[in-house]
């Protein structure tokens, strides 16, 4: 039998399969099990989840594999992990053993200030951060098999998320509106492959899933991120920052999926404790503004 | 008239099965509550992740609903679909609660990883031959009870059933171009009706 592993249907299929859930970001088999019970549809294994990265300082680097080894055996659920900008290694190591989406992810510190990594190299399917159209298409010609925009991670502000997917979708919007003979230059002028550009065109959307990350604290987060057009949400620090992570955890499932039905909205949204600490984005500065790391 | 088949609208791949029906001439509809189960001929169990969408199932009170519809009306089940479609689970634990629609064991995850996913042509008993199967961290049948009749099998592990009108598949026709099962799917409501 002709079986083909790692191919664009499989790996992009995977993401599919993701759709209208929540993947959260765990540090030990613990948070995992918090997570999938709560119906999280992957989780995030991870050193530190974003908000302490951002305390800590220093280089965050892909975590110490037994971490990973350790929520692989603790779930059933798909485990991702994250490697740095440009990091083929640590890409190959997550791939060796056996993760099954990477984030190759401005949350740590990136290893290459020019390049990605190839990734229709490998047979692990990758996600990435975008923050417009034309990010999120160069992250796909490099192989990606799953976007999610970045807004700003660790803050539970949602308003660079709620920036970059207006901004995504705005840009798709913009080339349904365009005749044929001028999208090349459109491609030119966001930075696009071209081929790309017209695929967008044909199918009215993009190529491939795309989730929202980067500041989702509460089930009205998720909600909202629904309504604006994201396939479904990463949820960083927002759960086990929070006062309650199970029943913020549930909420949040709970809140992605019946994003429209607002009389749900009002009982998921009660009595749940208080959310993650915020952080103004304005406060941030330049350099710890994550979302600019990838090019 | 139009066929009207119900989509389970909980999470998963719901929109690529409402595009392959519409592309049938049928009619899908995303089902969110057991209210709006009262608008259509048959339903999908889409493909997603199976403890989540069993969770989802319970909170939002689908678990007896989904129950009496199978009982008249045809139910499709891909992969997390034919997890929740089957009767037991062979390492499911508490962590989900099968619809036991269909008299099947299931493995769960059964090929492996995602690293492992894989697609190939398959031979379907009834539908057809060289049908392009995407199996992603696929679960496969173990055994089958009485009347239930195995369509295809891959490495010597079933993949694909079906009893009367519940129809279940490891893998996702509604990530290919093909769509000789959906039709195949389709053909059994017409059979409910005459």
């Amino acid at each position: 039998m002709n079986k083909q592993v790692g191919s664009e249907t499989v790996k992009r299929g995977m993401a599919q399969m993701q759709k209208g859930g929540v993947i959260m970001d765990v540090v030990n088999a613990e948070q995992a099990k918090i997570a999938e019970a709560a119906g999280a549809v992957a989780v995030m294994a991870l050193e530190r989840v974003p908000s302490d990265i951002r305390a800590a300082g220093g280089v965050a680097r892909m975590a110490d594999p037994t971490i990973v080894e350790t929520v692989m055996k603790a779930v059933t659920i798909p485990v991702m992990a994250k490697a740095r900008i440009g990091h083929i290694s640590e890409a190959r190591i997550l791939e060796d053993m056996g993760v099954d989406y990477i984030d190759e992810s401005e949350v740590l510190t990136p290893a290459d200030e020019e390049f990605h990594i190839l990734k229709s190299d490998y047979t692990v399917p990758f996600v990435c951060g975008c923050r417009d159209l034309g990010e999120g298409l160069r992250r796909i010609g490099e192989g990606a098999s799953m976007l999610r925009t970045k807004g700003e991670p660790g803050t539970g502000n949602i308003v660079e998320a709620v920036r970059h997917m207006r901004k995504v979708n705005g840009q798709i919007h913009l080339v349904m509106g365009k005749n044929d003979d001028e999208l090349m230059a459109f491609a030119r002028d966001i930075g696009a492959p071209y081929e790309l550009v017209k695929e967008v065109k044909k199918l009215g959307r993009l190529p491939v899933v795309n989730f929202a990350a980067g500041g989702v604290a509460t089930p009205a987060d998720a909600a909202l991120m629904m309504s604006l057009g994201a396939d479904g949400v990463f949820v960083g620090s927002g759960i086990f920052k929070s006062e309650n992570p199970e029943k913020f955890a549930r909420a949040i499932v709970q809140a992605t999926t019946h994003y429209e039905d607002y009389g749900m909205l009002v009982e998921l949204s009660k009595g749940l404790g208080t959310p993650m600490k915020g952080i103004e984005i304005s406060n941030l500065s330049q350099q710890d503004r994550m979302q600019e790391r990838g090019w | 008239m139009v066929k009207r088949v119900g989509v389970l609208g909980l999470q998963g791949a719901i929109t690529e099965h409402i595009n392959q029906l519409k592309q049938l001439g049928a009619e899908g509809i995303a089902v969110k509550t057991p209210t709006d189960l009262a608008q259509v001929q048959a339903l999908i169990i889409p493909g997603g992740e199976s403890t989540a969408i069993s969770r989802l199932i319970q909170q939002i009170g689908f678990y007896e609903p989904i129950q009496q519809f199978a009982k008249n009306h045809p139910v499709f089940g891909t992969c997390a679909g034919l997890i929740l479609c089957g009767s037991s689970i062979t390492d499911g634990g508490e962590k989900l609660k099968p619809l036991k629609l269909i008299d099947i064991a299931v493995t769960r995850n059964g090929f492996g990883r995602q690293v492992d996913s894989f697609e190939t042509p398959l031979d379907i008993d009834s539908i057809g031959q060289q049908i392009p199967a995407v199996f992603i961290r696929a679960p496969y049948i173990d055994h089958v009870g009485e009347g239930v009749k195995i369509l295809a099998k891959i490495d010597n592990r079933i993949v694909m059933a079906e009893h009367g009108s519940v129809l279940v598949s490891s893998f996702h026709p509604e990530l290919t171009e093909d769509n000789r099962i959906m039709a195949y799917f389709l053909k059994k409501i017409k059979e409910e009706n005459s």
